[in-house]
């Protein structure tokens, strides 16, 4: 065999298709706490992703009116862009937001909805989540929406349209990891939208054990942003995505407690 | 021409009575830019900013992407 024989090798192995859209990468990157525009720009270039998400805020009246804009960084033409309702802790603020990212967007139907809890925790206010989940679907949205790793309401979110669900494996923001694998298995074994893990990746290895898990994606932004080398640790989410998604789609070997030798012991030179 | 008190992204301001949301924009320097604007919480379209005229007391959003994850 060959090198370009390896299954490996099959792109389709590590696409990602939301709402009838195929993407390239299982990976989706986050926009915000990058020291400029052009830094963004470049960690987004090497994380291969296809999905950017952007925040939606009140233009600064009066004041620098020739600032560069995100968009012209990470344009729409490039990227898809995955606009979120980051801040907002109540339904209706959050269906307002992802009104005006439509608008904004001309008309871009995919959205991130998280509706957050408290400013400590940052969690997922679920009912709040489930109200404006219902409210953006009929009004024509496909939501990725941002909730809480029980199952049991990730499947209420995914029976009631949403296309992709987006459990955290640990707070927003903490670099904490995955945290609770299991309640994650229980979600992505009963989903049948995309599952992307949201928030809580640190490092490299994270991203590859929600792969590992059989997640569909990750989403992740701080992680890539404040890391001391950004660009570098885009690449390396690049790479951590694929090579756990080859170890899921590989199957590990059984864990056992016995040590076992991996050389034979028949013909042993004394 | 009368003036008006807007409020203007949570600040008072002042403009033209009838005035067009897009006069509005372009005497702001913000013609040609990603945003999107609603007045009083209702999402304005684009193609309609054009025949939309501005009230007393109206609340004007304008909006636009920022970085977030």
């Amino acid at each position: 065999m060959n090198l370009n024989d390896l299954p490996a090798g099959a792109n389709t192995d590590h696409q990602l298709t939301i709402a009838g859209k195929t993407y390239d990468s299982k990976l989706l990157v986050g926009t915000g706490k990058y020291k400029d525009f052009q830094e963004t720009r470049d960690a987004v270039v090497a994380s291969g992703t296809g999905i950017v998400t952007v925040t939606v805020r009140r233009v600064n009246i009066g004041q620098h009116q020739d600032e560069p804009n995100l968009l012209d960084f990470v344009p729409p033409g490039e990227f898809t862009i995955l606009p979120n309702t980051g801040g907002c802790y109540n339904a209706a603020d959050a269906v307002y937001t992802l009104q005006m990212a439509r608008e904004m967007l001309g008309g871009h139907s995919l959205c991130k909805l998280e509706v957050l809890g408290d400013e400590k925790t940052l969690f997922p206010n679920m009912p709040e989540t489930l109200k404006a989940a219902e409210t953006l679907i009929k009004d024509g949205f496909d939501v990725m929406v941002y909730c809480s790793d029980d199952p049991i309401q990730a499947k209420m979110l995914e029976d009631m349209g949403c296309v992709a669900i987006m459990p955290l494996a640990s707070l927003i923001g903490s670099g904490m990891g995955i945290l609770n694998p299991w309640n994650l298995s229980l979600i992505i074994e009963q989903t049948q939208v995309p599952v992307i893990v949201d928030a809580g990746v640190g490092t490299a290895s994270d991203a590859a054990i929600a792969m590992e898990l059989g997640c569909d994606g990750v989403l992740m932004n701080t992680a890539i942003a404040k890391a001391r080398d950004p660009i570098r640790m885009a690449l390396a989410m690049r790479d951590a995505v694929r090579a756990g998604r080859n170890a899921y789609l590989a199957g590990r070997m059984p864990r056992r407690f016995a040590a076992s030798p991996s050389s034979p012991m028949a013909g042993l030179i004394t | 021409m009368n003036a008006i008190q807007i409020e203007l992204n949570g600040r008072p301001h002042p403009a033209d009575a009838n005035v067009t949301l897009q006069e509005l924009v372009a005497k702001l320097g913000l013609s040609g830019k990603s945003l999107a604007i609603s007045i009083n919480r209702e999402v304005i379209k684009r193609s309609d900013w054009s025949n939309r005229r501005l009230k007393t007391a109206d609340r004007i959003e304008i909006v636009h992407a920022i970085g977030g994850g």
